[in-house]
């Protein structure tokens, strides 16, 4: 069985990856400092010329991009073409409500393309399979992203885009899907309304899923794993990167290769900027090596991981980055402990909770306090004293297992987490008033 | 034959019991029973009612509150009639999780609500040792 689809670079000596990104690093920089005035300025600022950049590890010299340069330049600033060049966009929506687009030429179609077709493979593909494509397609990366990957593998593509349930299950079936590509909160959908209609995991053809666009836990790939009767593998990327693609999981299981060769990874402390030593947890930043149209350097994409140098037994020598554990806009530092509220609605599902909670944060004698309120539900509660004090000491220990730290649980009636327009209001830092 | 008792938690904040027992008066509940159980963020109102289904329907979804059976049994309102009572659950080794006590409508009548894992063996004894238990129909008052 093919193992990889671009064997050369995907398994290449690290020497052999380095030469590469330092050779296409400095070609990117006289691209960018010649064709995108924003980027120019930003590097005039900090007193920079193309000459300061010769290898990889001057990037940390270069100013970052973040969601709010591409706010502000929306929508050609950072364009790095002429759009008659372009071929395509892509876009995405902020968070403050504007979109964020992305322009491709074919140059970076293909290497994106490139990319997903490393995932597919990786996941077991060959031209003998059938992908069921049913990311979204249109503006949305994930439809056509793992769709032109799926064509270069030569896979038989099933152009379903998302939804319209029934219509996947029939499609699935009879056409015998072999690889299934989705948000895993749609793959454990379809895996429900398999169920539903009376199908056994062993019924379909499917043998692997390539999920990605979300957040999912081990836990949820356990579950989809079983429902459909698969491996599934992860999958990362953002629009302002490409989309999906950046970084695949192997037969391993045990991080996602970053395609180094069109991304260069780095972690930062999201405070300082300053770039973390191998191994620490921090905000992920990507530089595009060879992007044309949307060429971003040092762009934060909030998302907090771990890099894995060590060599992977798939043979790849790509660094590996961790599925990303939360925003950094979401953590929170906890008596020195980093902590992400995920991590505790993780452990209130764990646990049989509801996923209402609220964290408290303060300062005491200059301590970090740190409670969690959680809503009772009804099933749970007791008429006894010590069966409650003995929910509240096990919640205590789950959540000092997960997280390092233990918090004060408090647990309180139903409904009366303060919500603001309807959303729960999950952390109050009154640290920050004093 | 046991009685039902509501357990209903509350939080540990003025007014939370005033609230609780406002409805349920509203309603004309009359409470005969009643003890509170505390911890440092919440209370737990253990009651008994002379009308168990209206006062569900007052506490609704508006309170966290469960159903629980209880045995009531009558002893005389003097010192040691409490004492038969405990002797025979402990020699029958039933463990007691909470007890409480409230005089009755008649001369020296008094109960004690005890709250056991095993509601049935618990009367069954009780009533082997001469000890009269309540039923819900003679608390609707
Ligand atoms: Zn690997």
């Amino acid at each position: 069985m093919k193992r990889y689809y671009q064997p050369e670079i995907e398994t290449a000596p690290r020497e052999k990856i380095l030469e590469i990104q330092n050779e296409k690093l400095v070609k990117q920089i006289h691209h960018v400092w010649d064709n995108v005035p924003y980027y120019r300025h930003l590097m005039e600022e900090k007193g920079l010329t193309p000459d300061d950049i010769k290898t990889v590890d001057d990037i940390h010299k270069l100013p970052f991009l973040s969601k709010a340069d591409l706010r502000d330049t929306y929508p050609y600033g950072l364009l790095g073409t002429d759009l008659k060049d372009c071929v395509r966009i892509h876009s995405t929506s902020g968070t403050t409500g504007k979109r964020v687009v992305a322009f491709y030429t074919q140059h970076d179609i293909d290497l994106w393309e490139d990319c997903c077709a490393r995932a597919i493979v990786a996941a077991g593909g060959t031209e003998e399979d059938v992908v069921q494509v049913c990311y979204g397609y249109g503006l949305f990366t994930g439809g056509s992203g793992l769709h032109g990957g799926s064509h270069k593998v030569g896979c038989l593509t099933l152009p379903m885009s998302s939804g319209n349930t029934e219509r996947q299950i029939q499609f699935m079936m009879d056409l015998e899907s072999t690889i299934i590509c989705c948000t895993p909160s749609y793959a454990a959908y379809i895996g429900e309304s398999l169920k539903e209609q009376g199908f056994k995991p062993e019924d379909n053809k499917l043998k692997a899923g390539i999920f990605g666009a979300e957040p999912w836990t081990e836990e949820m790939r356990h579950e989809i794993e079983k429902s459909l009767g698969i491996k599934a593998y992860d999958i990362y990327g953002l629009t302002e990167t490409s989309g999906p693609g950046v970084a695949f999981e192997c037969e391993e299981q045990k991080g996602m290769h970053i395609n180094e060769d069109h991304f260069y990874a780095e972690i930062i402390d999201p405070d300082t900027g300053e770039v973390l030593p191998e191994g620490s947890v921090g905000e992920l930043v990507f530089t595009a090596l060879d992007k044309e149209a949307f060429p971003l350097l040092r762009y934060r994409t909030r998302d907090l991981c771990v890099l894995n140098r060590t060599p992977c037994s798939c043979g790849r020598t790509h660094v590996r980055m961790a599925k990303p554990m939360g925003r950094s806009d979401d953590m929170l530092i906890i008596r020195g402990v980093n902590v992400f509220p995920s991590q505790i609605e993780t452990v209130l599902l764990n646990e049989g909770y509801t996923p209402n909670y609220q964290i408290v944060l303060d300062r005491e004698r200059n301590t970090d306090t740190f409670d969690v309120y959680v809503e009772v539900s009804p099933d749970q509660f007791s008429d006894l004293m010590g069966q409650i004090q003995k929910m509240e000491k096990g919640l205590e220990s789950a959540m000092r297992t997960m997280l390092g730290i233990g918090p004060k649980i408090h647990l309180v009636a139903p409904k009366t987490i303060t919500r603001s327009e309807g959303k729960a209001v999950r952390v109050i830092d009154k640290r920050k008033l004093h | 034959m046991a009685i039902t008792q509501l357990s209903v938690f509350l939080m540990n904040q003025p007014g939370a019991l005033i609230e609780a027992i406002q409805a349920l008066s509203d309603a004309g509940i009359n409470i005969r029973a009643m003890s509170i159980a505390e911890a440092n963020d919440f209370g737990i109102l253990r009651i008994i009612v002379s009308d168990t289904d209206t006062a569900c329907k007052v506490l609704g979804d508006k309170y966290l509150f469960s159903k629980t059976e209880v045995v009531a049994a009558l002893m005389s309102d003097r010192s040691g009639a409490l004492y038969p009572i405990l002797t025979a659950l402990n020699e029958a080794n039933i463990n007691i999780e909470y007890m409480y006590a409230f005089t009755g409508s008649g001369p020296e009548e008094a109960y004690v609500v005890i709250r056991v894992n095993d509601v049935k063996t618990a009367e069954e004894l009780l009533n082997a040792n001469g000890i009269r238990t309540l039923s819900d129909e003679s608390l609707k008052i």
